[in-house]
């Protein structure tokens, strides 16, 4: 049994896994994220929300393949990427690996060191880049990532709290290709909490890694999920309300009256708004310091 | 009872008999913040736990190495 307090509900295992599994159909359905003759790179961490998505999707016929990329974080890379190899031989699908280091000249704790940044900054820049690249050699159209719903609402929470106004006009559940060396960008799960992937997760037997990345210890974005989660706590449907409220009535106020150019870079081809592009830039800086 | 922690994980003893809502009380952990884990079951928080009993309470938040959400 599953008690879900934002539906005011107790759940028994297959009565679960049915909600689960509409409510992952009902977000494909309503933004046209994929179609079952399109093939789906689907982006997994190891975690339980991305390999809760990949199992949905393996369970639903639709054609996908994993993504995994190695950002070469010590013990925690070496046993997500087990994970994931786990996952995906016991099942009978695909498994893409791209490492960081290979790509960007060395690993994120490297990277960090070098840029003076957060990891997280340089971790996300290639994590995109090297998705869409990914996405782009191997023929998929779309990419799908597992954030979920407190994923979403945090991000939320922090764009608003600094009221960065691209970044509203650019959260979306589904992000349309705007260029045709640009995947499509899709977000199945997020109309489930990450306690309802959690659950999934676990009553589906996968083996998932519970640590976290040691480098999000502290990170803004956990902060803002603690926030909303003593939220959810005093006023359940809270986490709800807020995203699907910013994506039913306010999202739209944002969206940008005038179209930004896109060019290809002109070292690796990939989509930039200037002339390199960030991740060569930053394997530049790499190549700097070594 | 016992009652096992993640991130890091660590264990706790919480006197039984007692119901699974009532252990998180005294923890002072938020109950959406967790899986409350007894071997291959999903607990509720009515659930009545005795001394015998092992139980995991496994953190759902993702994208950070934390334990569960604390009440303030």
């Amino acid at each position: 049994m599953l008690e879900l307090r934002r539906h005011n509900a107790a759940f028994c295992t297959p009565d679960f896994l049915t909600f689960f599994r509409r409510q992952v159909a009902a977000a494909v359905r309503k933004h046209r994220m994929f179609t079952r003759d399109e093939r789906v790179l689907v982006a997994v961490s190891g975690g339980k929300d991305s390999l809760a998505l990949w199992d949905v999707l393996i369970e639903e016929s639709y054609q996908t393949s994993g993504l995994y990329l190695d950002l070469g974080i010590h013990d925690y890379s070496v046993e997500s990427k087990a994970k994931c190899e786990a996952f995906a031989a016991a099942r009978g699908v695909p498994l893409i690996v791209s490492s960081v280091a290979e790509a960007v000249g060395a690993p994120v704790p490297v990277i960090q060191k070098v840029t003076r940044r957060p990891a997280c900054s340089g971790c996300g820049l290639s994590k995109r880049y090297l998705m869409n690249k990914a996405a782009l050699d191997h023929g998929f159209p779309v990419v799908a990532t597992g954030h979920n719903l407190d994923d979403e609402a945090a991000t939320l929470l922090g764009s608003v709290m600094q009221w960065q106004t691209d970044a509203l006009s650019r959260q979306s559940p589904a992000l349309p290709s705007t260029h045709r060396r640009l995947a499509r960008r899709v977000k199945p799960l997020y109309r489930l909490s990450e306690r309802e992937t959690a659950a999934y997760a676990f009553l589906r037997k996968i083996d998932y890694i519970v640590e976290e990345c040691p480098f999000a210890r502290g990170a803004t974005s956990i902060a803002h999920k603690e926030i909303l989660s003593r939220m959810e706590a005093a006023s359940p449907g809270a986490k709800h309300n807020f995203l699907f409220g910013f994506l039913e009535k306010a999202r739209a106020a944002f969206e940008r009256s005038e179209t930004v150019h896109l060019n290809e870079c002109e070292r690796c081809g990939q989509v930039t708004t200037g002339t390199i592009c960030a991740f060569c830039r930053l394997a530049d800086e790499v190549k700097r310091s070594s | 009872m016992k009652v096992v922690l993640r991130n890091p994980r660590r264990e706790v003893d919480v006197a039984g008999p007692r119901r699974v809502k009532d252990m998180l009380k005294e923890l002072q952990i938020i109950p959406e913040t967790v899986l409350i884990i007894r071997g291959d079951e999903l607990l509720t928080g009515d659930v009545v736990l005795d001394d015998t009993d092992t139980v995991e309470l496994r953190p759902v938040m993702s994208g950070g190495g934390v334990g569960p959400v604390h009440l303030p």
